[in-house]
């Protein structure tokens, strides 16, 4: 007897987003299976975050349609996106200055749409040892990288099938992004799906299972990491590396 | 600035008790004067829920200051013995129906649509009241007698009595800042002031904002509701001024004053303006200029406005004792 198939967990088809009158996005198709850990690589400006944003419906997009499980989610909002089990990190850290440590990862705690709930504080913070020392300070007190811990333990802590980093390391000191693909491989390896946009090939490539290179708000390119690594002519012509 | 330190709240429990001991040194004027401070803190403590917490700048607040007022000087206009219990619900529960109505259409909108459509709603309100003769127009409207707070047979607080009055709000107004820190302090008050942090963040955790802005809207103007509920029956006088913009306008420079997102801030802020305004007329015919002077001032150099100049000399106090108190060991 074969088993029914699951449905992948995210599918994008044929995303058109605009900025104003600006056509950001032509027609972007994406997809990503449970447990699954996936770049979107591409020069500046190409429509990555875009994507992400469009996904989420913090940009929607003026067409195409999303399907999460099977479903479809082209009209959901914002908030209902990401109770389906979806969490998002966006570039600019978004940790709440206002708020506590301990505040800004307990406004995140829930559980998962599917059950999923074995992110709890105590997990997160064994995770981060160094947000358990500075759990009373406020958001605005923490450096660079601890922002950058808390955003991704607050996003552990809903509990997610999805995790979408958006520039995970950008502007963090070299010890700190170490430190922060370390917890990508680890979040990996607890099976939930990962959609990055990072600009360091070298440490992505090899942590994810498929890539995809976008340009001018299409994809030019999708494919497995060896693939890519195998092609030094498609890091020049889209990655400019 | 939402946690409260320990020098902050020693600092809480003197300004209590220095109210509590008022009217037994203070004149019969100022003990009313006061009462009439306290009753406009709670109106400008719920505005800080919006401004200093949510991030909402309401710039029509006073309209339910002036509905919670009005409500009660009309539907219990010619009763003999008011049911304090009685008016108090319904008063309420009609002026967070208002709030649910207006903020439901208001908080589709956003900064600077949001301050004018707020704006438009209470100038509704107040020109609905101003021109209609039916409820004292212009005029205002008298209320003839003063809710009667009786437990059974018995009367637990005489509302006419001005000591009774002094301390019936000073509970009501320790109780609103008791309540609204509850309310901060729970998952619920941390998503409004992540929301005036950031609202598409809190979006993006999963989390409907407008639902939230929208409770946080009947809250503050409920509250405001009880304010002009307090107001009617202080004064048994309501008037349309009551809802008009120089008062919601009034309200904000109090917040701002004594410093947003606090809450004890605006009681500061309030009290600060209303003694201005009493104390300054009496040495000069300019005392407006006088008084716009100190405002200016206190904005440009204290941004965080008076409650954070005591953010920060309890924090440079405290600071300073735990060296002596290094130092000694």
């Amino acid at each position: 007897m074969i088993a029914p198939s699951t449905p992948p967990l995210l599918i994008a088809e044929g995303l058109h987003t605009y900025y104003g009158d600006s056509h950001i996005l032509h027609g972007v198709d994406l997809h990503i299976e449970p447990g699954e850990t996936v770049s979107l690589m591409g020069r500046n400006g190409m429509g990555k975050t875009t994507t992400l944003r469009s996904i989420i419906g913090l940009t929607p997009p003026r067409e195409g349609s999303i399907t999460i499980r099977g479903k479809d989610a082209s009209r959901l909002s914002t908030h209902q996106i990401i109770r389906q089990g979806i969490a998002f990190v966006p570039e600019d850290r978004g940790i709440f200055p206002n708020l506590s440590v301990l505040e800004n990862l307990n406004m995140a705690a829930r559980k998962g749409p599917t059950g999923r709930d074995e992110w709890t504080l105590e997990r997160v913070l064994e995770l981060f040892p160094r947000l358990g020392e500075r759990l009373t300070n406020m958001g605005n007190q923490l450096s660079g990288g601890e922002q950058q811990m808390l955003t991704i333990a607050r996003a552990l802590m809903t509990n997610p099938d999805l995790i979408i980093l958006d520039e995970a390391t950008e502007g963090l000191a070299p010890l700190i992004r170490l430190e922060i693909w370390v917890v990508i491989r680890h979040i990996k390896s607890t099976g939930i799906a990962t959609i990055i946009v990072d600009k360091d090939i070298n440490a992505l490539l090899p942590i994810c299972d498929r890539n995809y290179i976008l340009n001018k708000g299409e994809v030019v390119y999708h494919g497995k990491s060896r693939e890519l690594l195998e092609n030094p002519e498609l890091h020049k012509q889209f990655l400019g590396v | 600035m939402h946690t409260v330190t320990r020098p902050i709240i020693i600092f809480l429990c003197i300004c209590l008790v220095m109210l509590l001991l008022f009217p037994a040194v203070g004149s019969p004027f100022y003990t009313e004067l006061v009462t009439r401070i306290m009753i406009l803190s709670i109106f400008t403590i719920s505005l800080d829920l919006l401004i200093g917490f949510t991030g909402l700048v309401s710039f029509g607040h006073a309209a339910f200051f002036g509905i919670g007022a009005y409500l009660l000087a009309i539907l219990f206009n010619d009763v003999e013995h008011i049911n304090y219990w009685w008016s108090l619900t319904l008063t309420l529960s009609m002026t967070g129906m208002a709030a649910l109505v207006i903020g439901w259409l208001s908080i589709r909108t956003s900064g600077i649509y949001f301050i004018m459509l707020t704006l438009a709603f209470a100038q509704m309100c107040f020109y609905f009241f101003f021109e209609s003769p039916h409820f004292g127009g212009d005029d205002g409207i008298f209320l003839m007698n003063k809710p009667e707070i009786m437990l059974g047979s018995r009367q637990l607080v005489d509302l006419e009595n001005e000591h009774h009055y002094y301390y019936f709000v000073l509970a009501w107004l320790v109780g609103v800042y008791l309540f609204l820190s509850m309310i901060l302090r729970a998952p619920f008050g941390h998503v409004l002031i992540a929301i005036k942090a950031n609202e598409q963040r809190v979006r993006a955790l999963g989390y409907s904002t407008p639902h939230y802005k929208l409770v946080s809207f009947v809250i503050a103007g409920t509250i405001a509701g009880l304010a002009g509920f307090l107001e009617a029956a202080h004064t048994s006088f309501v008037t349309p001024a009551y809802l008009g913009w120089h008062e919601s306008g009034m309200a904000i420079m109090m917040v701002i004053l004594g410093g947003m997102g606090t809450l004890f801030g605006p009681v500061i802020g309030t009290f600060i303006v209303v003694l201005l305004q009493d104390f300054l007329p009496g040495f000069t015919e300019h005392w407006k200029l006088i008084m716009g002077g100190i405002i200016i001032g206190v904005v440009l150099f204290l941004p965080n406005g008076v409650a954070g100049l005591i953010y920060s000399l309890t924090n440079r106090l405290s600071s300073k004792s735990k060296e002596a108190g290094r130092e000694h060991v």
